[in-house]
């Protein structure tokens, strides 16, 4: 019950882009067709759960028992950064399918915040390994929701005259604070 | 009036109008949304990113030399993030309002990408005085942007600025703009009314608009992520 509760909230009422504005620049950047919107879902999905694991486990052995508190975000963006890069080569060299799909929007991860603030996130409210891995995981969740559904918008949106000055950034703005406020909907549980 | 390239005052002009971070190029749009809850916040936040992008990009011009070509991303990385957690325990010791307010967003200013925008389009190339007066000027663009923003949403979404009472009595505060989805449309706004200024410059005077923004994309660490290419689409298309 308690994981459920963290997942829907996780995934739907905080939403990671849409209310606590974190991977804002993959949000905007990737979303403009469906197809690469949903594999950068996949990638983010992929490295974050992997990421607040791999982080949780470094926190709990490493840094907490030494009183090493203070240097996590080094160490933690460091982390993030080693990971994608050896990500990155795993499935190159084993699994080609799914480097072929999500090979290039794996090294964009490194800088999206949503990924270090989760990590940061889970020492913050104190989760442990477990729940903290399945936080990052809904969180994601949440991520590819959000971007998938901003794909498909924008798709429509091409066909659709919009004034001069609001093409381009503009209007992605204004459909994320539709969406937003959508999302909002379910806060009120 | 031509400024000197390279020079300080080009270098500060050139981040706080030419090529602010936020309106312009679109950069860092994580902590503009997130932090501009109210003007103190977004002070808060653009202060701490302006002290941080100056001695990151000091310290990355004068390292620029031993760092090794291929390993430059991580090394600025690191340094930018030791800066970071300097400025973090400065402000949970003298500003812990701030410092509360601003909670995760203080360590996420370490994947900010107007600090590594910085450091591997100009700071890593460049003179230390020059970098210097680089990151000021960026850091006060984004500092200003920061409070255009946070200022509009605090007045409209809760009738005060700076905590002072601003709205006569009988408004009533639309309070969805200090909320999320209030971020997403005072930016939308702002950035529209920026491209209406560039469209008609660039048609009264034949001015053009991507001359000066943008031009360093091409080395970002962000590139194909960032929305300043979009922005750069957007004007193109505007000329048409």
């Amino acid at each position: 019950m308690r994981i459920l509760m963290l997942a829907l909230s996780a995934a739907l009422i905080n939403n990671v882009v849409l209310s606590q504005f974190l991977g804002i620049c993959a949000f905007l950047g990737v979303s403009k067709k469906s197809k690469s919107a949903i594999g950068m879902g996949f990638a983010v999905t992929f490295v974050l759960t992997l990421a607040s694991f791999v982080c949780g486990v470094i926190y709990t052995f490493l840094l907490k028992p030494f009183g090493l508190d203070h240097l996590k975000t080094i160490v933690f963006i460091l982390i993030v950064a080693a990971l994608v890069q050896f990500v990155e080569m795993f499935l190159k060299r084993y699994i080609k399918s799914l480097y072929d799909a999500l090979g290039i929007y794996l090294p964009l991860i490194t800088t999206n915040c949503a990924v270090l603030g989760v990590a940061l996130l889970n020492v913050q409210k104190d989760y442990d390994i477990l729940t903290g891995t399945i936080y990052g995981f809904f969180t994601a969740i949440g991520f590819f929701i959000a971007i998938t559904i901003m794909s498909y918008i924008r798709e429509r949106n091409e066909y659709n005259e919009v004034p001069k000055a609001f093409q381009g950034f503009p209007i992605v703005m204004i459909t994320a604070a539709l969406m937003s406020i959508a999302f909002f909907g379910f806060s009120s549980f | 009036m031509k400024l000197q390239k390279d020079k300080p005052i080009e270098r500060l002009w050139n981040g706080i109008y030419v090529e602010n971070p936020v309106f312009c190029l679109i950069l860092g749009m994580c902590p503009t949304l997130a932090t501009t809850t109210s003007a103190v916040n977004a002070i808060g936040m653009g202060l701490s990113t302006t002290a941080i992008l100056t001695m990151s990009n000091l310290m990355i011009s004068l390292l620029k030399k031993v760092i090794p070509n291929r390993m430059r991303i991580p090394s600025y990385i690191v340094i930018i993030a030791s800066f970071v957690t300097i400025v973090e325990f400065l402000m949970e010791g003298f500003t812990p309002g701030v410092y509360a307010a601003l909670g995760i967003y203080i360590p996420l200013i370490v994947v900010n990408c107007i600090i590594m925008g910085r450091a591997e389009a100009y700071a890593g190339k460049k003179g230390p005085v020059e970098s210097v007066f680089d990151g000021l000027g960026m850091g006060l663009g984004f500092t200003l942007a920061l409070l255009l923003i946070g200022s509009v949403r605090e007045m409209i979404g809760a009738g005060t600025w700076f905590g002072m009472k601003v709205a006569p009595g009988v408004y009533e505060p639309v309070n969805i703009f200090i909320l999320a989805p209030g971020a997403f449309l005072v930016m939308a706004f702002f950035v529209a009314i920026m491209n209406k200024l560039k469209i008609g410059a660039a048609r009264r005077t034949g001015w053009d608009p991507t001359e000066n923004s943008c031009t360093d994309c091409a080395n970002c660490a962000k590139l194909g992520m960032c929305s300043g290419k979009a922005a750069k689409e957007t004007v193109e298309e505007a000329k048409v």
